[in-house]
């Protein structure tokens, strides 16, 4: 739970739906817009939005990444017609933006605005307050001339509307356009403050006779915060970040996540990797990877895991026998050993010995799969009955015919990692 | 009342003096806490007061061998009125309430520091509270944290976990080392990371994974940088935010001259797809310079001790420790030894090391594992297999599946007895009750407190008759003369209207099904052979419905394998005055309903229809009697 993206879609919908109560009665907004997922019949959408076939348009991809039209993702100008066909030639492809390769699965269409002026503004949640920046040089890549842009800070529980904002503005404003912009300030911060957003940014937008219009807009919420604002967000979906298609294994974990009290995650990296790992902690599992990585290994890591929060021995038993699954599919290439770390720190309050027992089970079936691909088992752990689960897996170790070392609390978390790796 | 506990510096949070007000009712954190404060020979312990907000008086916990009592308020403010001493609270409430609580501790006077442990506090309440601290010079630890640990001094809730975990890391006395990180489930692994390369924790603060921590890295490195007693720090940081660059900062102008070997974690995301979001709120990388790798560069840079991976920092640190002692700057603190906790009963019967001879035994029902169960049977399966009411009823009285005739028996005497109208005794309590404004449960109780000799007794009395002529191996005749001359009537004969020539329809039936079904039906024989006597006397001395339930559950008993002795154990015990209770409870429930939807007013009985007959004046008691 943290600050969360939402799309493009939901965040002008909810401008347009707080428009008059929180930014202005004089300029309006009128919040024409058009979400297209798999499912929609395009050819219906006319009936229900007259404007489509009125008006020319503008057509993009909303998920959650940005720098659209640098990626040719953005078709301006566009009549209904050609906005169809231009969404069909790109629904379900994959793309690859700033290196990350995933499927285009939602479009937004609007109005196409002709106009000449843009401007920037965001607004950012800070340690101390909020942060407002703004400039009359919207439309590009903001760091390009970031020294047209005016900072404006609102510490907490501080009134926007006592801040002085016609002052703050950049020294290039023409002076005709300080009152309305000011006040748009001023009503997007109370838009920004009163419906719990942690990030907005709109760039550009631009004045259109009575209308201001965000033409592109990014916004974050604090999704802890829904007790206090959900029911002003209405149903707002999180989306997953573009490009995180989950595996079959991956959704499979997920899901028994969603169910428990407990913490389990997995994200497959690199299935023909030779290092797996099942780490107990949120904090250790990532310094285990860690290690991998800086000890040279990145290429070699198969996946991060970790289980935590005191999971039963069943759900520790389904997610072993995911990860050891996917491990022993096949040989290594070359014939190498492949390792698995069934790592952590020192558990709290987990029963270590009966965390074990699920993993355990789990190894027991694979027996023969773990022999034939060749692996090789690291355990470290500590906490409340560890030496019983030590002992246990030691045991299994001579039962299975598998190498299995075993180390507590007396040796370094990660030394394991060393051992495996560099044999030392 | 005057606080008379002498000014603490100002870069003590917590030490052994420390006392602290625990919100929310965390009984096992509390006494974890107190079981520290023991073994670190604290004079008093450091819980003062528990704030629960749906119950106050008094906690039991224990301290040592032993119990003691904590006491609770409903509320911070009767807390703090009451403990003004105490300066620390330990904040258990839930996301959701975490910031009313806290804003309330932050504005006493005499709460200084609030650790808030919560998950999921909104970032903007949490700056609220990061304000209102600032500006009232008070200490936030966390949220989402386990809080910290004075070694030897004071301990937040369940920071450090078991007490084996504790006196692995030498956390009862203080060592010379002070650490701060953002996880806490990492603190653990810190503690004893220190423990194996040093002369131990002296202080280790989690500030928490949320973006906005109460407190932070540099707040606390610059309180251990004024502390005396500590000579070398660590920090734990993380990938993601910038507050690990304002310590660079303070590195760079000398605000920290102690020796500090620092890490931070993540440096794995860079080769993680797109952008995962580890287990912290806080632990995304947004820029380059937010990164485990370039915050690691830039504390390198400004002369931190930072290893290459985080397999060296237990060498950075026991170098960097082994250092100051070498150079003459510290001489390693001895060791001491804890005064032993005693094993808790619940672990130590878990462990089986200890036995004890329980107070009671329930041979009927257990309700502790994966599914109740009804005498072995799981409830799924008695639904599966349509075991019934009177299934139900052969397994919690009898611990006997009985066959489909004798279940089929109990439910028709449930629905026989179920009601008998509102004008019986038992039914008019009820309703009575009812009127008069008692809920369902106490208008039940009136109804069913009615039950005894006269009304509804007859079924357990007429077992109680027939089957002590029967089994004393007397005749019929022999009863009837007996019961006669001891001039007592015999329980389940005779009815108001009916006859032998208008015989009651419901003792047809029921006697038509024993006869047919029971193997044994000596019971209702042998009253039959009664009724014979009777009615032979005067017409409408028949077998009743009562008679016959009781005569025939007598046999029912028998039949399913009891003996004449365990019959009459039963029958002792009650049984007919149970199954009476069972049937007539439907009746009764349904009579109280009806008057308490009909809104029904207070009965009062007519003066008319009550015969007045008071005397002018009491009797004299004379004084010679």
């Amino acid at each position: 739970m943290a600050q969360r993206g939402i799309r493009e879609f939901d965040g002008k919908k909810m401008l347009a739906r707080y428009w008059g109560e929180y930014i202005s009665k004089d300029l309006s907004f009128p919040g024409r817009i058009v979400l297209v997922d798999p499912e929609t019949k395009l050819d219906d959408l006319p009936n229900e939005y007259s404007w489509l076939k009125k008006e020319k348009l503008v057509v993009k991809p909303d998920q959650l990444f940005g720098k659209r039209g640098k990626h040719g993702l953005i078709a301006a100008n566009v009549s209904f017609e050609e906005a169809k066909e231009w969404i069909a030639e790109r629904m379900n492809k994959k793309t690859t933006i700033g290196g990350v390769t995933g499927t285009l699965t939602h479009f937004i269409i609007e109005p196409y605005i002709p106009h000449d002026k843009e401007f920037y503004i965001a607004i950012k949640s800070v340690r101390e307050g909020d942060t407002i920046y703004f400039s009359n040089h919207g439309g590009v890549d903001i760091e390009s001339v970031w020294d047209t842009v005016a900072e404006i800070n609102v510490g907490v529980m501080e009134d926007i509307d006592k801040i002085n904002i016609e002052d703050k503005l950049p020294k290039d404003t023409p002076n005709e356009n300080k009152r309305v912009l000011a006040d748009f300030i001023r009503g997007l911060f109370r838009f920004y403050r009163n419906l719990g957003y942690a990030y907005l940014e709109i760039n550009p937008f631009v004045i259109s006779g009575k209308d201001i219009v965000p033409l592109d807009l990014v916004a974050r919420l604090d999704d802890t915060a829904v007790f206090e604002f959900g029911s002003k967000w209405g149903d707002i979906r999180f989306p997953a970040p573009f490009g995180r298609n989950i595996s079959k294994e991956e959704a499979y974990i997920k899901k028994m996540d969603a169910k428990s009290g407990a913490s389990l995650k997995l994200t497959i990296l690199n299935p023909k990797g030779r290092i797996w790992t099942m780490v107990a902690g949120g904090g250790s599992s990532v310094i285990y990877a860690d290690t991998i990585v800086d000890l040279g290994y990145s290429d070699e890591l198969a996946n991060y895991g970790e289980y935590s929060g005191n999971p039963s021995t069943d759900e520790t038993y389904e997610y072993a026998k995911t990860v050891i699954d996917l491990m022993t599919r096949e040989r290594d290439i070359k014939g190498r050993p492949k390792f698995l770390l069934i790592g952590g720190g020192i558990a709290n309050f987990t029963d270590v010995a009966k965390t074990f027992k699920g993993i355990i089970m789990a190894l027991r079936e694979y027996k023969e799969k773990l022999k034939k691909v060749g692996v090789k088992i690291y355990v470290r752990r500590g906490g409340p009955n560890y030496r019983e689960g030590l002992k246990n897996m030691k045991k299994l170790g001579e039962e299975l015919g598998v190498p299995i070392e075993v180390y507590g609390p007396e040796t370094h978390m990660t030394r394991i990692v060393n051992m495996a790796l560099e044999g030392s | 009342m005057a606080i008379k506990a002498k000014k603490k510096p100002d870069y003590v949070l917590m030490d052994k003096d420390t006392k602290a007000i625990v919100f929310g009712y965390q009984q096992n954190a509390v006494q974890r806490m107190l079981d520290f404060d023991y073994i670190c020979r604290r004079k008093d312990p450091s819980v003062v007061a528990i704030v629960n907000p749906t119950r106050d008086g008094l906690h039991k916990c224990f301290w040592g061998t032993k119990e003691i009592q904590v006491p609770m308020y409903k509320t911070l403010e009767q807390a703090t009125k009451k403990h003004p001493d105490a300066d620390v609270m330990v904040n258990f409430a839930s996301m959701r309430s975490a910031y009313p609580s806290t804003k309330e501790a932050l504005e006493s006077e005499t709460i200084r520091t609030v650790a808030i442990i919560a998950e999921g506090v909104p970032e903007h309440r949490t700056k609220e509270l990061i304000k209102i601290a600032k500006d009232r010079n008070k200490w936030i630890i966390g949220p989402a944290t386990v809080g910290g640990i004075v070694a030897g001094g004071f301990k937040i809730g369940n920071t450090a976990g078991m007490l084996d975990n504790i006196i692995a890391s030498k956390l009862y006395r203080p060592g010379s080392v002070a650490y701060v990180s953002k996880s806490g489930g990492l603190s653990n692994e810190l503690n004893n990371i220190i423990a194996n390369n040093t002369d131990g924790v002296y202080e280790g603060i989690a500030i928490g994974g949320d973006r906005y921590p109460g407190s932070t890295f540099l707040d606390h490195l610059l309180r251990y940088e004024k502390n005396p007693r500590i000579k070398m720090m660590v920090m734990l940081g993380e990938v993601g935010g910038t507050d690990e660059y304002d310590v660079i900062e303070a590195v760079k102008e000398g605000k920290i001259k102690k020796p500090l070997v620092a890490w931070c974690i993540g440096t794995c995301s860079k080769v993680f797809p797109a952008d995962i979001q580890f287990g912290h709120a806080g632990a995304r990388a947004g820029a380059e310079k937010e990164t485990a790798d370039a915050k690691n560069k830039a504390l390198k840079g400004v002369g931190v001790i930072v290893p290459d991976t985080f397999d060296d920092f237990d060498k950075r640190i026991k170098e960097t420790f082994d250092m100051l002692v070498r150079s003459g700057k510290h001489t390693p603190l001895p060791d001491v030894e804890p005064p032993k906790i005693p094993i808790d009963y619940a672990v130590a019967l878990k462990e089986g090391i200890i036995r004890k001879p329980t107070q009671f035994v329930s041979t009927i029902s257990d309700d502790r594992g994966e599914e109740l169960r009804y005498c072995g049977i799981p409830i799924s399966r008695i639904f599966e297999e349509g075991w019934g009411l009177g299934g139900v009823i052969g397994l919690l009285w009898f611990k006997k599946k009985l066959p489909k005739w004798a279940t089929e028996f109990i439910e028709m005497v449930v629905l026989v007895t179920a009601d008998h109208g509102p004008a019986v005794s038992g039914a008019h309590n009820a309703i009575v009750a009812a009127r008069a404004g008692k809920d369902l449960v106490s208008s039940l109780a009136s109804g069913l407190l009615t039950i005894g000799p006269r009304f509804g007794g007859a079924v357990q009395g007429s077992a109680d008759h027939f089957t002590t002529y029967l089994y004393q191996g007397s005749d019929p005749a022999f009863m009837v003369k007996d019961m006669k001359d001891k001039n007592i009537n015999i329980q389940g004969i005779g009815h108001r209207i009916k006859s032998v020539t208008n015989p009651d329809v419901r003792v047809e039936i029921l006697k038509k099904y024993v006869k047919k079904n029971f193997p044994i039906t000596e019971t209702l024989d042998y009253a039959l052979d009664v009724e014979k006597l009777t009615t032979a006397k005067r017409n409408n001395l028949i077998l009743n419905v009562d008679g016959c339930i009781g005569v025939s559950f007598c046999d029912m008993l028998r039949s399913i394998g009891y003996s004449r002795e365990e019959v009459r154990e039963f029958v002792d015990l009650g049984i007919l005055n149970a199954l009476f209770v069972v049937g007539r409870s439907i009746g009764f429930i349904g009579h109280i309903i009806d008057q308490k939807r009909q809104k029904a007013g207070l009965y009062r009985h007519p003066w008319d229809d009550i015969l007045y007959a008071m005397p002018d004046k009491p009797d004299e008691v004379k004084r010679d009697g």
